[in-house]
C-alpha cells in the first residue's frame, strides 16, 4: 500500500499558486477562496483577524491561511454531510494571505453552528484553521473558538483534552465590536496548541 | 462518517530542521493535540469544474501573448491522485506554481538575476478525473540559488497544493525531477528523513506519454491520507 506524500514547504512565493492576484498576475478573475459570504448568506457577519508570530516575536509576512467552518446551522458543504443540507450561498471555505507589510490576516465571514463530536456532544462554534508559509515543514491546523461563547466553550470535548488547560485561551478568539481577533504564536511562552489533524 | 487514517509522522518532515534555516524560528515545539475526526476533519470544500478557465492546465499558455508561449523545455507532467489504500481521489483540486525556465518566479520578492519570461506565469491548476487522473503542460523549472547556506541551490521542482474530500488530506508538498543532482543537496528536500519518502516524490520521465515533435513527459503519483468508514456507515463505498 502506498504512504502518503511527504509534506514539503509551500516557500515564500505560495501566492503565486494558491492567491495569483495578491502575487501581482491578473487576469483569470478573484483568488480561490477571497470571498466567503455574500448578501444571501444567512448567518451572523463576523471578521477574524490576526497576526502570525515566530519565535522573535515577528509578525509571518508571507503566509497563507485557509479555513473550513460550518454554515450558521451548523452544517458543512460538503458531500461527507449526512445530516441536512449546507446554505448553498455559503461554501464554508476561505483562504487569505498576510499582509505583504504589515502581516495583519483577515476573514470576512459568518459565525458558525454547532457541530457534534463523534459521540453525538455538541462542539462549541469554530473555525477549522491551516496554515503554510516558507519554513513551516508541514502545513499547521488549529481552531479558532469564540470568547463569548464561554458556556459551550467549557463543555467543548476538544477543548477539555489540552493539558495544562491554561493553554485553551491560545484558541479563543477574543471578541472587539464585530471583530474578533485571534493571534497566532508559533513558538514560546503563549505557543499555539496545535491540532495532530 | 468517513473518517481518516492517522497521519505517520515518519513519511513527514519534522517541524524543526535547523539545516533549513526557515524553520527555526518558525516551528512549533510542543507536541500536537490528537483527536479523532469530527465532521470538522471528515468534511472538507468543493471545487466544481466551473472554477476552472479553459487554459488553467496549460502553464505554457495561459499567461502567453497570443501567438507566442513561454520560453524552455516543454513538458506534460502527469499521474494519479490515490488514498493510502490506492483508491482514486476524484474531484480534488490540485493547484500548481513554479519558477519558470531560468529558476526565477513571477514574484515581487524574487530578486534573482535570471531573466523573467514575459509568457510565463508560473501557476495553474486541475482537478481530478473519476480515476484520480490528472495532467498539465508546463515548461521545465530551472534550479536557482537561495539564501540559506552560502551556497545552496534548489533543485528543479514544482510546488502542489492538494484538496481531499476531507479537510484532514490537505497538503502541499514538491515534485522533483528524476536525476537532478541537486535533490541530494538540497536542505529542504532533505528535510524529508526516509529516503523512500523522497523517492516518492521524484517524478520519472514517461516516454509513453511523451508528445513527440512537441514535449517530454513526468510521471507523478500523488497520495493522501487514506480514510476508513466507521461501523455506523450504511452508504455504498464510494458514495
Amino acid at each position: 500500500m502506498p504512504k502518503e506524500s511527504a509534506s514539503q514547504t509551500a516557500g515564500p512565493y505560495v501566492h503565486i499558486g494558491c492567491v495569483p492576484s495578491f502575487a501581482g498576475l491578473k487576469g483569470r478573475g478573484p483568488d480561490l477562496g477571497a470571498a466567503m459570504v455574500t448578501d444571501a448568506t444567512r448567518g451572523e457577519r463576523i471578521t477574524v483577524e490576526g497576526y502570525v508570530y515566530d519565535g522573535a516575536g515577528a509578525p509571518l509576512r508571507d503566509a497563507l491561511l485557509e479555513i473550513w467552518q460550518a454554515d450558521a446551522d451548523g452544517l458543512y458543504a460538503s458531500p461527507a454531510e449526512t445530516r441536512g443540507t449546507a446554505d448553498p450561498v455559503f461554501t464554508g471555505w476561505g483562504r487569505q494571505p498576510t499582509d505583504g507589510e504589515t502581516g495583519l490576516y483577515r476573514f470576512e465571514t459568518i459565525k458558525p453552528g454547532r457541530v457534534p463530536w463523534p459521540d453525538g456532544r455538541m462542539q462549541a462554534p469554530h473555525l477549522s484553521l491551516w496554515l503554510v508559509a516558507r519554513g513551516i515543514n508541514l502545513g499547521l491546523a488549529t481552531r479558532i473558538y469564540f470568547a463569548d461563547e464561554a458556556e459551550a466553550n467549557a463543555g467543548d470535548p476538544l477543548l477539555a483534552r489540552i493539558d495544562p488547560p491554561s493553554r485553551v485561551r491560545t484558541l479563543v478568539a477574543e471578541r472587539q465590536g464585530d471583530t474578533y481577533c485571534f493571534n497566532i504564536h508559533l513558538q514560546g511562552p503563549g505557543e499555539t496548541v496545535f491540532l495532530d489533524v | 462518517m468517513t473518517t481518516f487514517l492517522p497521519r505517520d509522522p515518519k513519511v513527514h518532515p519534522p517541524a524543526h530542521t535547523p539545516g533549513y534555516k526557515s524553520s527555526v524560528l518558525r516551528s512549533p515545539r510542543l507536541p500536537k493535540l490528537s483527536f479523532e475526526n469530527s465532521l470538522s476533519e471528515a468534511t472538507g470544500p468543493v471545487f466544481g469544474h466551473d472554477l476552472l478557465g479553459p487554459l488553467d492546465h496549460d502553464l505554457i499558455e495561459n499567461y502567453a501573448q497570443p501567438g507566442e508561449s513561454a520560453i524552455g523545455e516543454r513538458i506534460i507532467v502527469h499521474g494519479r491522485l490515490l488514498d493510502e489504500q490506492a483508491r482514486p481521489v476524484p474531484g480534488a483540486l490540485i493547484e500548481v506554481w513554479q519558477a519558470n525556465a531560468g529558476g526565477r518566479y513571477r514574484h515581487k520578492k524574487d530578486g534573482y538575476l535570471a531573466a523573467l519570461d514575459p509568457n510565463f506565469g508560473g501557476c495553474g491548476r486541475v482537478i481530478t478525473g473519476a480515476d484520480g487522473a490528472y495532467a498539465f503542460r508546463t515548461i521545465r523549472p530551472g534550479p536557482y540559488p537561495w539564501p540559506n547556506g552560502a551556497n545552496d541551490w534548489r533543485p528543479a521542482h514544482i510546488h502542489f497544493s492538494i484538496f481531499g474530500q476531507g479537510w484532514a488530506q490537505r497538503l502541499i508538498t514538491q515534485m522533483y525531477f528524476e536525476g537532478d543532482p541537486h535533490i541530494a543537496l538540497c536542505p529542504i528536500v532533505q528535510t524529508i528523513p526516509d529516503p523512500a519518502a523522497i523517492d516518492a516524490l521524484t517524478a520519472r520521465l514517461d516516454m509513453g506519454a511523451t508528445v513527440p515533435m512537441d514535449a517530454r513527459a513526468y510521471r507523478f503519483d500523488l497520495v493522501l491520507r487514506g480514510h476508513r468508514q466507521t461501523f455506523f456507515e450504511n452508504r455504498v463505498e464510494g458514495a
